[in-house]
């Protein structure tokens, strides 16, 4: 099988500050990874680099073979990019956004339009097709914008983040359509901030943080390094949630004081789960809801960054 | 020894002083030895299809997104307000309200006023390249383009003749109001396509230079300080609304030997029949200048716009 995308200790700086710190990837042929990582990892700028839009400092990217700083037209038409942020043309409707893009990826003539229009049904996009975008919901557009990115059926695709600040049912939508290109076997490189999202699509799983690949592996491979189960507390009253997270202690500690939750981890045994519940007990803390559960990917990243996946704004 | 071989000769004599200028514009280099293909993966056959680099796709992808720009002229009411009302609003504004007060001598203001409304409102309409290319920049379009494997800088080209297609129309509007307000040209029918001519390649020295702005431009919002900065002086401080000779001796000096007043003297010139002198080819050599160091800085910053 052959290598889809190779990423060979990619570096790149802006001003002074190190965006990549040599980073490793490889993705096969029919293969997802996903890039896991907060805001600011390096997520966006790795995403960049292998679609031709920005040179690396050093190291090497190949997409599908080609070399992307040596060969950056042949790169270009095999992949597919979706970006952030809707990359659509607002004044024109769906479908002249479809019908350009595939004049512009040169597409024949007699392709353009029964792809267009097969885009647009797969997308549920037929009914808002000869609506301007800007009339378009978030969800639409990236709809669209994913279209846009298949319009040549591209066999390497890049999703930058395609479901953040979409809606729950939105998001539910994208996902049935990934999925649904991974079984035609195209290749996909996806970055999210979400973990459930990585851990529901990809094959495999890249930890990214602050340039660097903490960790990589398949989801089970992934939690199961992390080992141990958690316990999942709700507080019932948001005046007592810090004198909770002072008794309780205990490793992997995770609080969430707006939605009074705390999380530790356990060996999942009855006794230390009972040994839990009667600190917050002896205090007279009142507990909403409690769950025992295998990790999840956020505890995941806080096992191997030791700290919380505290987004920081871009 | 060939047909051929004189022509490939010159090709490898000049090709070492024809790339950089080829490299600027993203079309096809000239090869004298074409490469074998690099990959022989499943991919490379994908990639030989589609990333054919020719002429004929430079031009398809150049008239596809003109062909963009100009839906948005008449799918963006802005645009469509700025080409239809604004040379109404202009005409009557200025021919009203600076009519009595502006002495021009023999000729009547009307008259006068033509040529530098509109040679002002093609300034103006030649600054919405550099709002087009702002926003392109910031809706991440021009990313999505870049990915492609086309000719991305057509997207500027693309909005420029957009700029020439507007400033047609509107011209042809304002000319109109003109004639119902008193307009009493003595152009001949050649004079007239003299005076489109200097229209059009002044919107198109422009418009470059506004894609330039739009390039440089940190915001959307500061590429409204273009038109402020550099179109508001160039346009009043000529010979478009009053007499040069009326002014301040050093703005006066500016006045008469900037572009601008050249253009609406050789247009007024040949609408009502001024002193032509060297209006004309100055004009046409002004805008050729600005053309030709506008269009390769234009493309140089948009290769190398987010690419560092």
């Amino acid at each position: 099988m052959t290598d889809a995308i190779v990423i060979k200790n990619l570096t790149k700086s802006f001003k002074n500050q190190k965006v990549l710190e040599g980073i490793n990837l490889v993705v096969p042929q029919g293969k997802m990874l996903a890039l896991l990582g907060p805001n600011g990892a390096g997520k966006t700028t790795t995403i960049r680099i292998l679609s031709t839009l920005l040179n690396a400092d050093g190291g090497q990217a190949l997409v599908g073979g080609f070399d992307v700083a040596r060969e950056p037209k042949r790169v270009r038409s095999i992949i597919g990019l979706t970006g952030q942020y809707a990359a659509v043309d607002e004044y024109l409707n769906g479908r002249e956004n479809l019908e350009m893009m595939g004049a512009l990826y040169h597409l024949g003539k007699s392709k353009i339009k029964p792809r267009a229009q097969e885009l647009l049904e797969q997308f549920d996009l037929v009914e808002a097709a000869s609506k301007p975008v800007k009339t378009y919901s978030g969800g639409m557009r990236r709809r669209l914008d994913l279209a846009l990115s298949l319009i040549s059926t591209p066999p390497i695709i890049f999703l930058d983040e395609p479901t953040t600040g979409l809606d729950p049912r939105s998001r539910i939508l994208m996902w049935d359509i990934i999925k649904k290109l991974m079984e035609q076997g195209v290749t996909i490189l996806l970055t999210t901030q979400y973990l459930e999202e990585a851990d529901k699509l990809a094959d495999r799983i890249a930890v990214l943080d602050k340039g660097k690949i903490i960790a990589e592996g398949t989801p089970t491979e992934l939690k199961s390094r992390v080992g141990s189960e958690r316990i999942e507390i709700t507080i019932d009253h948001k005046s007592d949630f810090k004198k909770a997270v002072s008794l309780i202690q205990g490793s992997g500690l995770r609080q969430n004081p707006e939605e009074r939750s705390i999380g530790i981890s356990t060996d999942g045994s009855v006794k230390e789960i009972k040994r839990v519940l009667d600190i917050l007990d002896g205090a007279g803390i009142e507990i909403d809801a409690m769950s025992v559960h295998t990790p999840t990917l956020d505890d995941v990243f806080l096992h191997f960054t030791g700290k919380e996946t505290n987004n920081i704004t871009q | 020894m060939n047909f051929w071989t004189p022509v490939d000769y010159i090709i490898k004599l000049i090709n070492p002083f024809l790339n950089p200028i080829f490299n600027m514009f993203d079309l096809k280099k000239i090869k004298t030895n074409r490469p074998a293909p690099a990959a022989t993966n499943s991919f490379a056959q994908e990639a030989e299809r589609k990333a054919e680099e020719s002429w004929y796709f430079a031009l398809s992808d150049t008239w596809v997104l003109i062909m963009r720009s100009l839906k948005h002229i008449f799918k963006n009411p802005d645009q469509l307000l700025a080409a239809s009302v604004q040379p109404v609003m202009f005409m009557v504004l200025f021919g009203y309200v600076f009519g009595g007060a502006i002495n021009t001598g023999s000729i009547n203001y009307i008259n006068f006023l033509v040529a530098g409304i509109l040679v002002q409102m093609a300034a103006f309409g030649a600054t919405t390249t550099s709002l087009s290319v702002a926003t392109d920049l910031k809706r991440g379009i021009i990313d999505r383009f870049k990915s492609l494997p086309m000719l991305s800088s057509a997207v500027m080209t693309g909005h420029v003749v957009a700029d020439l297609v507007r400033n047609l129309m509107s011209s042809f509007i304002l000319i109109i109001v003109a004639f119902i307000m008193g307009f009493r040209p003595v152009a001949s029918f050649t004079d007239w396509l003299l005076i489109i001519g200097i229209l059009l390649l002044f919107t198109l020295a422009l418009s470059w230079v506004s894609a330039i702005m739009g390039l440089l431009a940190r915001s959307v919002e500061a590429v409204q300080w273009f038109g402020f900065f550099l179109v508001f002086p160039l346009t009043f401080a000529s010979g478009a609304f009053v007499p040069t000779e009326s002014m301040p001796y050093i703005l006066r000096v500016f006045a008469q030997n900037q572009p601008v007043t050249h253009v609406i003297e050789a247009i007024r010139a040949l609408m009502i029949g001024t002193p032509m002198g060297n209006h004309a080819w100055l004009s046409i050599v002004w805008c050729i200048g600005i053309i030709i160091v506008a269009v390769p800085v234009a493309s140089y910053l948009f290769r190398n716009k987010s690419t560092q």
